[in-house]
């Protein structure tokens, strides 16, 4: 297999992905296979080729600096898991 | 009532035939009679009957637009104001959306009757509607069978006629798939050509909304709806709409029709091919040239399209942390076990498998090798396009390499779920407009259940027109698209 367990917990841990103890062998083997298609790849010669990210090549929109958006803050966090005093609660970070 | 078009339904209300309320109701029967389907998430029957109310008091007062009290429903990935969108994830099953998408705005605007949410793959990954937190969705013409997916509930809605016509959205197959396994017909528009404003993202680079309805006409009313250049999605592409039903009736004589070697080699099934190769001659009947192509890099589209769709679905799904909305675990001790735990707890195992192979492809030291090597052949797919555009006018392919599978058959092995997709990942990948519409009807294996086939028919960058206008020619001398599966007449 391209990978093992351990590869898997530190990928599972920078996306900040809980993944059961019992469930680390299968995504293993899953990733494993998926690395396993995309090494067909490698085939192929992109030398000279240049990146592709838009369909249509595309470059960002700008618009102009100018406030169109009003302030909604009480209707959004209505659905927040916790607010107190306009402000989104979190477990304490700093001790 | 149901079975309909468009235009006759618009008809019958204009001549008060019946109102938007009494057809309103009657597809919300049928929605409840049919409802071990699956294919809605939520039925909003309050909301839909003051739409069909307001509807009729907008036709009574001459209102000329097509969908005016016309009852469809939305995909659940657009945000739709008060109403629960969960993206078909216990994440969001707590989610109501704060504003409306674009497209939920305009399909407002436009007079119809939204009936409800439909059930899909969570966070559109899949190929078969199993990855919904709300179960699966069953195929009409076999309930033992997918959907596909993950416009999964959408191609249900419209099959076995819960709703006149619905949106859906297409990453790398999620229209066209589902469309050509329930027997209807769903169109791909061009990358940029829907508007993605408040359609949860999931590869923001081939994710694309669009119609999905009985036949080409319904689509393309449908779709003038849908599209236009919007402000509020930066990668909406500012590109004029034309009227897409304008030229349906175009007689098709010296269509030059491509077909690549590669979607017709081994892996398709017998009977598909033999239904296509029907599909192609009444094509030929009706006046096109067809051109054998080749076209190399095909068969790469799917490594690609799982390194690109996974990498960009990483990072948009990192905005789902349990802090400001969506799902959040229960007493976090701190903050890396809140983000952690709410999206262990929150996603399914697909989705968590993509974040995982994303976020392993974007990381330090294999981005040049996965995601920068797929960028580039990413080029060199969309380069094969363009050559082979630039001989014929539409290529021609099939949609799915089987027939329906049946539900459970493949949700042991992830990669044989992905090698569904050969035949329409690569459309998303160059950002060009495909559509499925519905080209037979036949069983994989003698005394086996008859299952809709599809044909894709895929076109340069904003030709929806000319592919509505082939597959509408199709439909007048066919009549794959009016089939109705036994039981949903």
């Amino acid at each position: 297999m391209l990978l093992t367990t351990e590869d898997v917990k530190k990928i599972a841990y920078l996306a900040r992905l809980g993944i059961e103890d019992h469930d680390f062998d299968s995504y293993t083997k899953d990733l494993s296979g998926m690395l396993e298609l995309m090494t067909s790849m490698n085939g192929l010669d992109t030398e000279n080729v240049a990146a592709m990210a838009h369909p249509l090549d595309q470059v960002q929109r700008l618009r102009d600096d100018a406030v169109t958006e009003t302030d909604q803050r009480g209707h959004f966090q209505a659905i927040a898991p916790q607010i107190e005093d306009g402000l989104y609660l979190v477990p304490k970070v700093i001790e | 009532m149901h079975t309909k078009t468009i235009k006759e339904l618009a008809q019958g209300l204009r001549s008060r035939e019946f109102s938007s309320v009494e057809l309103t109701r009657h597809f919300l029967a049928r929605t409840e009679q049919h409802k071990d389907l699956n294919a809605f998430v939520t039925v909003t029957e309050d909301l839909a009957l003051q739409a069909a109310e307001a509807a009729d008091v907008r036709i009574a007062n001459g209102d000329t637009a097509l969908l005016a009290g016309i009852p469809i429903a939305q995909k659940d990935i657009f945000c739709t104001l008060g109403v629960k969108t969960s993206c078909g994830s216990k994440m969001l099953d707590n989610f109501i959306a704060p504003y409306n998408a674009t497209v939920v705005e305009k399909l407002n605007e436009a007079g119809a009757v939204m009936l409800g949410k439909l059930n899909m793959d969570e966070f559109a990954m899949g190929s078969s509607n199993e990855n919904s937190y709300y179960g699966v969705v069953k195929n009409p013409w076999d309930k033992s069978a997918v959907s596909g997916g993950s416009s999964g509930g959408s191609a249900v809605a419209v099959a076995a006629k819960l709703a006149v016509c619905v949106t859906g959205t297409d990453t790398g197959g999620s229209i066209r798939q589902p469309a050509a396994f329930c027997g209807i017909t769903g169109l791909k528009p061009t990358y940029g050509r829907v508007s993605r404003y408040g359609m949860v993202a999931y590869a923001s680079s081939l994710d694309q909304g669009g119609p999905m309805a009985r036949s080409a006409e319904d689509a393309a009313i449908l779709l003038q709806a849908m599209a236009g250049f919007d402000e509020k999605d930066s990668t909406s592409v500012d590109h004029p709409v034309p009227d897409y039903t304008a030229s349906l009736n175009q007689p098709l004589a010296g269509l030059k029709i491509g077909l690549p070697a590669e979607f017709f080699g081994t892996g398709l099934s017998h009977n598909i091919a033999t239904d296509l190769a029907n599909a192609i001659n009444e094509y030929r009947r009706l006046g096109a040239e067809i051109i054998d192509l080749s076209m190399p890099t095909l068969k790469l589209a799917i490594p690609v399209y799982y390194v690109i769709a996974s990498a960009e679905c990483s990072s948009n799904l990192s905005r789902f942390d349990g802090v400001r909305y969506g799902y959040r675990c229960e007493n976090p001790v701190d903050l890396t076990d809140l983000y952690t735990r709410s999206r262990g707890e929150g996603f399914g195992k697909e989705v968590k498998r993509r974040i995982l192979m994303g976020t392993y492809a974007l990381s330090a030291g294999y981005y040049d090798a996965y995601y920068l090597k797929a960028q580039k052949i990413r080029r060199l797919i969309s380069d094969d396009f363009k050559n082979a555009l630039a001989q014929v006018d539409v290529i021609m392919s099939p949609v799915t390499p089987t027939n329906a599978f049946g539900i459970g058959e493949k949700t042991t092995d992830p990669i044989q779920m992905y090698l569904e997709d050969l035949y329409t990942i690569a459309i998303n990948l160059a950002g060009l407009p495909a559509i499925s519409i519905p080209a037979g009807l036949s069983a994989a294996k003698e005394g086996g259940i008859a299952m809709p086939v599809g044909l894709q028919i895929i076109g340069n960058y904003f030709t929806e027109t000319k592919l509505l206008n082939i597959a509408h020619q199709y439909q007048q001398v066919t009549d794959w698209h009016q089939r109705m599966p036994y039981g949903f007449e």
